[in-house]
């Protein structure tokens, strides 16, 4: 089951593409668009503050491998099977 | 009518802890309760269950620590086990533990309580790390904007304690008196349908106190809810429930995102807003000492090789450490078996002295024994945990085991299995789903631990060459790793599979541990496994004896051995020396003779011709099943059954018998089978005690000793074929 986050289909003018998280580098800010996993990762990342539109920032990156994200004041580890179905945007700062 | 009753002043209260994990609520407990605790289990489940006394004035509270949890959402055992706590046993007043230096997450948990509707006080712990972190908080400001009593505390100085005992006093004094929590507004698009929801619900006046509560988990599709819906209301369940999946599909439409995902939204939402009036930056934000230390731990060239440094100390405080204390209480425990046998006349064969001396002593001794490793071990974890580095650890092997169809939370275990599998097991519990539980568990025999490594010992140097031995060893151990690899992934695809359980976790900052935590943590854990583990094996040690003692070899066979004695006994043509000789082997052959008409050698004749398949006789097959004990007594009944006497792992005579009697091949099988085989009996009890049933636990002894027996027969004919 995927969440049909609407702006998925429209980025609207002059936005950045759409990537997943394992591709975005240290430092970067970006904005979560989309999760593709079932209902508990959806609801699970949620309830980490990380729903569709929050934005966060990366820290560490595996690449391939797990996260280091700062959102909402703390720091959280995203597993490595996490950063391919967690879909984002870059932020312009 | 009679007039109106006064209700008594109550002065004994229960309130419970609630908190996210790393926010400081053991600090809070144990600022609270002293010295007066106790710890246990939560009924059927495995989780920890801390209580304790705290007095304010003239009362007294039962102060139940909850586990740790994110939210209520009953995801995982811990949540369920809080939700339920709070949902049955009403306690009088609920603290919520808050990290005020992470304020947005951890009210998000503060916000469910609110919702859930219990009498609720929140303690902003860390209040100065927030200062010092250029958080300014308006306490009065928040507690207004949530309809919340707040108190700021500083849990490891005591600061801010009595304070919140007072609130708590008051709130549990008057209930009803405060002013309710305020509730989410979850907007136009969700808010109508909570709202109607909710009204419809309220109508049944069972369902009422939480009627808003009961609304928003019906919505989110919580079957357990609807259960209990149904159980408090059975007429018109049916309907409501009906009304939540309506208006969910409609929610879901409109907003084009899972309702679970608008409600938590829609919660930071409003948490924000009160933060954003409560909470105003002073300072700029600087770069915590933590991120600068991640920036090496954390990176990808130093990361692994940190790792491996620490994990080696681990290794070495646990068994290098431990070997002195070991020495030390095998000693005791031999000096305490040879003092009470020494009340009974020499050779004397006292069935009383044997059960006390071999089964009892030597049962529970052989669990003491472990007792300092595994209490070095549970230092070193707690050290890790406290300190925050268990997270990083988690970071860093979570690429390798993510290959495997885990995460890095069960690298640990894993680790520790090499030493132990009983503690490892133990470890498991910081592992949040089931099937990552589960899986583990189930493998965790297959790391080769520290009593099989006795049974390498005796074997390699027996049947290899010098310049094999070190690469035999490895291969044995590398043989268990891949089978558990192997294992893991059918587990992954039969019986635990899905989707990989969501790996997010929070990063907590580093933190000095204190003497009182690690102490806590080690001694909890310690405690458990002696109680627990201790009657088990206890118990199985002296059905084992028993097994091993009876029936006696018939009087013929006994007489005779007297005889032969009696013979040399009377011989004068003997030096004293050769008498002795003469005189210990043929108490060596009576060992043999006992062993063989015992239960244990019938078994072990028994299934001998099950076992021929894979190159054994009568004699491995009965020190195998010694070996369901604990795997080291392996080599102490093959000692006996070869009529060597008392024997170790470098015992020569018995090495050089071994070569005699068996072909490397046969060898290399025995190991083989030692190390996929029959777990010991510890690790069966702790399966058992930790999956929460004996079925589990017997599935693993089955399914491991099933393995064991295919791939030791398919090596051993396969061998066969290619020598001969």
């Amino acid at each position: 089951m995927q969440s049909s986050g609407k702006s998925v289909a429209d980025p609207g003018p002059g936005a950045q593409p759409l990537m997943p998280l394992a591709m975005a580098r240290p430092g970067e800010t970006v904005e979560l668009v989309d999760v593709r996993g079932g209902l508990g990762l959806q609801r699970r990342l949620a309830e980490m503050g990380l729903g569709p539109g929050s934005r966060f920032t990366v820290e560490t990156s595996g690449r391939p491998g797990p996260f280091v994200i700062r959102v909402k004041g703390s720091r959280l580890i995203l597993g490595h099977g996490m950063v391919t179905r967690v879909f984002v945007r870059p932020v312009q700062q | 009518m009679s007039g109106p009753v006064v209700p008594a002043i109550r002065k004994t209260f229960t309130i419970a802890l609630a908190g996210n994990p790393n926010s400081g609520k053991t600090t809070i407990f144990n600022a609270l309760t002293g010295a007066r605790q106790h710890v246990g289990n939560y009924p059927g489940v495995t989780v920890e269950k801390k209580e304790g006394i705290a007095r304010f004035q003239d009362a007294t509270f039962m102060v139940v620590d909850l586990p740790g949890t994110y939210s209520l959402t009953a995801r995982s055992i811990e949540e369920i086990v809080a939700r339920n706590f709070l949902i049955e046993h009403k306690p009088d007043a609920v603290v919520d533990i808050i990290d005020a230096s992470n304020l947005e997450r951890n009210l998000y948990l503060a916000v469910q309580l609110m919702e859930l509707g219990v009498p609720l006080v929140l303690a902003l712990n860390m209040s100065d790390v927030a200062r010092d972190r250029g958080f300014q908080i308006n306490y009065s400001k928040l507690s207004e904007l949530l309809g919340v009593p707040v108190v700021p505390t500083v849990g490891h100085k005591g600061r801010g304690v009595q304070e919140l005992l007072a609130t708590v006093t008051d709130v549990c004094q008057r209930p009803g008196a405060q002013s309710p929590a305020r509730q989410v507004d979850y907007g136009h698009e969700v808010e109508p349908h909570v709202v109607q929801l909710t009204a419809a619900i309220a109508q049944h006046e069972s369902c009422a106190d939480r009627a808003r509560w009961y609304a928003l988990r019906l919505l989110e599709g919580d079957e357990e809810t609807a259960k209990r819906v149904q159980t408090r209301r059975p007429d018109g369940c049916e309907e409501i429930v009906k009304r939540a999946v309506q208006f969910r599909q409609h929610i879901e439409g409109i907003s084009g995102a899972d309702i679970g995902t608008v409600l938590a939204d829609g919660r930071y939402g409003f948490i924000a807003g009160a933060c954003t009036e409560a909470v105003s930056r002073t300072a700029k934000v600087r770069v915590s000492w933590s991120e600068r230390i991640d920036r090496v731990v954390l990176s990808r060239w130093l990361g692994l090789p940190i790792f491996a440094v620490l994990m080696y100390a681990v290794f070495q405080l646990t068994f290098a450490l431990g070997r002195p204390l070991m020495d030390g209480i095998e000693a005791a425990f031999e000096w305490l078996g040879s003092t009470i046998a020494s009340f009974w006349p020499q050779g004397s064969d006292s069935l009383l002295r044997s059960l006390l001396v071999d089964g009892v002593i030597g049962g529970v001794g052989g669990v003491l024994v472990f007792l300092p490793n595994i209490l070095l071990l549970f230092l070193a974890i707690a050290v890790l945990e406290d300190s925050g580095y268990m997270a990083r650890a988690v970071f860093i092997t979570d690429r390798l085991m993510h290959k495997i169809g885990l995460h890095g939370k069960s690298f640990i275990p894993m680790l520790i299995g090499f030493g132990c599998t009983v503690p490892a097991i133990m470890a498991t519990r910081t592992l949040e789903t089931r099937r990552d539980r589960m899986t583990t568990i189930l493998v965790l025999p297959l790391m080769s631990c520290g009593g099989r490594l006795t049974v390498y010992a005796l074997l390699i140097p027996a049947f290899f060459p010098q310049a094999w031995q070190a690469p035999m060893l490895w291969t044995i151990y590398i043989i268990g790793i891949v089978l558990a690899i192997v294992l893991v992934r059918l587990l992954r695809a039969t019986l635990f599979k899905g989707e990989a359980a969501p790996f997010v976790m929070e990063l907590p900052p580093y933190r000095l541990p204190t003497v009182r935590g690690l102490w806590a943590h080690t001694w909890e854990r310690g405690w458990l496994f002696l109680r627990k583990a201790g009657t088990i094996i206890l118990g199985i040690s002296v059905l084992m004896w028993a097994m091993s003692v009876w029936p006696k070899p018939s009087a013929e066979i006994m007489e005779r051995f007297e005889q032969q004695q009696a013979a040399i006994e009377a011989r004068t043509d003997l030096a004293p020396q050769q008498k002795q000789e003469l005189l210990e082997k043929i108490g060596r052959a009576a060992a043999e003779a006992d062993l063989e008409h015992s239960v244990i050698g019938r078994i072990g004749k028994g299934i001998a011709p099950v076992l021929r398949p894979l190159g054994f006789d009568w004699k491995v097959s009965t020190a195998m099943l010694g070996a369901f004990a604990a795997k080291e007594v392996f080599v102490a009944q093959m000692g006996i059954v070869h009529a060597v006497g008392e024997a170790d792992e470098e015992s020569e005579t018995l090495r050089a018998r071994l070569q005699a009697t068996y072909t490397p091949l046969q060898g290399f099988c025995i190991m083989l089978f030692c190390l996929i085989s029959m777990p010991c009996m510890a690790t069966v009890a702790m399966t058992a005690r930790e999956t929460g049933s004996w079925r589990w636990a017997l599935f693993q002894l089955g399914g491991l000793t099933l393995m064991a027996w295919v791939i030791t027969a398919v090596v051993y004919q396969v061998g066969m074929l290619m020598i001969y």
